[in-house]
């Protein structure tokens, strides 16, 4: 026993969210410990090409439901598929990645399941069968510990903090087999991509962030993340205002981001923003205010006006190519 | 089309506060601190509040907690919510059992609508609205927002940012998703829950504050309401997170390159 079911997502074109990857890393380390298996499931419109994906990457058996009610992740119409799916995989525990469609629709599964839930989960510890889990407390000001007593336990997963585990022999898919779906009470209606020919957010190896000091001009900003081959990230205080998508909002309440290097420009540092951007490699930050906490996190600072510093450093980054 | 609406007021600590380890790491410092309405929460009340000025209706409040959150509940009764719930329950608490009497309070109360924040400040867990609407098999709009700005017209004009279609069944909803902007439309009753960007919150004024105080909270506990309110959640211990190593400032643009080149080995 000691199962773990992983909850595959999907990238709006269909396919293998990275993500997805690191909860399955996490759900490695859990078995390693149970001597059980990796069970995953994939809820989809066509649930085939998904399973195919995500077979390979140390999963005994990846369970499909495929149907129209699954189009667009929907929690109401993908929770019952993936409970099926824990009782199908035995799965005592269950795992996703603390992404927007997980913190959507692993509660809710935990929900159907009466199962205790942590979220946003840093790391796996305890000894044996006795499994404690990370996770960050106020805004990640504090690391807590935590014990899940309930039979079944749910888990959503910071995916910066477990590594992907590498491709092998495919596991085997099978089908579930479900009762008929109850009609469902949300319709779809719309979705407002932010297209991007930028590298995603989440998956950058380099993120340049500007906040409120950007006064909304974020051309400085986009010249030096095209330069360095970057994604784009924010404050809240730039999100509110509207002058980037929110998607682009990296802290507490945005994206968690781990880049190789990430630039904060004209961010203060405020801790719900520190919180999405500490496990970065490299940071460096750039304020014209010597005293701005960014710069306690910061590997590298310098003090200054971004208008006249920001172009500076992309015009040396450029000379050096 | 008269609209009733449940919201939630958790107390959590201020988000300005500063929050640190105790000496025994069981928990934290609570010298000192001063407590809030969960920011999400007011969010989720000023949206009802606007529901309620447009379509008619009213708005009750709910907290699960200590006597303190009486503290919050009369901020909920100040905003303009007409009536509280309070469900006494003193000690540790989880997401499973608040979800657990917020769906008792829903049945007795039979709301259009549950506006909840989509996450407390201080867990942030973030499960409580998904729980909730499992548990009373409705649907579910999590992460609501809009597309204007906070600091639009339609900000400014207080207009509700959720949908109700003109028929009443029906509420639309603009949801923060990874990559954009997703709408969807849920059947009423259903679970709505808010993030930082569906609109700004009313400070209570003083005559709301006055009418407040002659406003009721009525008192429930877990075992009133029939629920098993042990928490299957135990936090076992709380640490400061890992240190970043301190960093240094640079003088200018060519000393940072060349720190990024020759030593982070980042460019
Ligand atoms: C519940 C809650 C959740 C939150 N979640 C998040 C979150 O997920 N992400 C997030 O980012 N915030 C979040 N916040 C908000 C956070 O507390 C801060 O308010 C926000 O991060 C501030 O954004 P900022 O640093 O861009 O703006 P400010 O704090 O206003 O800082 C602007 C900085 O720019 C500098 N500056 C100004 N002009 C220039 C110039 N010309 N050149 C160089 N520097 C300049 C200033 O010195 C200042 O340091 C949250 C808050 C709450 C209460
Ligand atoms: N003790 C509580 N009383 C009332 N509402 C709560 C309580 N705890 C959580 N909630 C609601 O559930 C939302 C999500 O909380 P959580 O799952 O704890 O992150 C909060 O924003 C509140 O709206």
């Amino acid at each position: 026993m000691g199962n773990v079911l992983v909850v595959v997502e999907a990238n709006p074109d269909g396919s293998l969210r990275k993500a997805t990857l690191n909860a399955l890393g996490a759900a490695g380390a859990i078995v390693k410990r149970t001597g059980g298996q990796i069970h995953a499931v994939v809820v989809a419109v066509d649930a085939r090409p998904l399973a195919q994906a995500v077979a390979p990457y140390a999963v005994s058996v990846v369970y499909t439901a495929s149907g129209p009610s699954f189009e667009h992740g929907l929690a109401e119409g993908v929770t019952p598929a993936v409970v099926a799916a824990v009782r199908a995989a035995k799965a005592d525990f269950v795992v996703g990645a603390a992404t927007a469609f997980g913190r959507d629709v692993l509660p809710r599964v935990a929900g159907k399941l009466q199962a205790a839930m942590a979220s946003e989960v840093l790391s796996i510890e305890g000894t044996g069968s006795d499994f404690t889990f990370t996770k960050p407390l106020w805004a990640g000001a504090v690391i807590g510990t935590v014990k899940l007593s309930s039979p079944i336990v749910v888990l959503s997963v910071r995916p910066t903090e477990f590594q992907a585990p590498a491709a092998g022999s495919a596991g085997e898919i099978r089908e579930l087999q479900l009762e008929a779906p109850a009609p469902m009470r949300t319709r779809f209606l719309d979705f407002k991509q932010v297209l991007s020919t930028r590298p995603s957010l989440t998956e950058a190896r380099v993120v340049v962030s500007g906040g409120r000091g950007t006064k909304g001009d974020f051309q400085p900003i986009e010249a030096l993340a095209d330069a360095l081959g970057a994604a784009i990230g924010a404050s809240r205080a730039v999100c509110d205002a509207g002058w980037q998508p929110n998607d682009l909002q990296v802290g507490q309440t945005g994206k968690v981001v781990a880049p190789q290097l990430y630039i904060a420009v004209g961010i203060s540092g405020a801790i719900q923003h520190v919180a999405g951007m500490k496990g970065s490699k490299t940071i460096v930050a750039i304020n014209k205010d010597p005293d701005a906490p960014i710069f306690t996190v910061a590997d590298y600072g310098l003090v200054g006006d971004l208008f006249t510093l920001i172009p500076e450093l992309t015009a040396a980054i450029e000379a050096s190519k | 089309m008269a609209l009733k609406i449940l919201v939630t007021a958790k107390r959590v600590e201020d988000s300005e506060s500063k929050i640190r380890v105790n000496a025994q790491g069981t928990g934290i410092v609570t010298e000192g601190l001063r407590y809030k309405l969960n920011p999400f929460d007011e969010i989720a009340i000023e949206e009802a509040l606007r529901l309620v000025a447009k379509h008619g209706g009213e708005v009750v409040a709910v907290s699960v907690g200590s006597k303190d959150v009486h503290e919050q509940l009369r901020q909920a009764l100040a905003m303009g919510a007409s009536r509280a719930i309070w469900v006494n329950q003193v000690g540790p608490l989880d997401q499973l059992a608040i979800a657990r009497c917020l769906a008792k309070i829903a049945e007795k109360e039979k709301p259009d609508l549950a506006i909840l924040g989509k996450q407390s400040i201080d867990g942030d867990q973030g499960q409580v609205g998904p729980y909730l609407a499992e548990m009373l098999d409705w649907p579910q709009a999590t992460f609501a927002s809009k597309e204007d700005s906070l600091e639009s017209q339609a900000e400014k004009s207080k207009t509700p940012a959720l949908q109700l279609s003109t028929d009443g069944k029906e509420i639309t909803v603009v949801r923060e998703v990874d990559g954009g902007l997703q709408t969807i439309a849920c059947t009423l009753p259903a679970v709505v829950t808010t993030e930082l960007r569906l609109n700004l919150p009313r400070y209570a004024s003083l005559p709301g504050i006055m009418k407040a105080k002659s406003k009721t909270i009525e008192e429930f506990t877990p075992a009133t309401l029939g629920v098993d309110a042990t928490p299957a959640i135990t936090l076992l211990k709380v640490a400061a997170p890992p240190e970043r190593k301190a960093g240094i400032k640079v003088p200018d643009v060519a000393a940072l390159v060349d720190k990024l080149r020759n030593e982070a080995k980042v460019i």
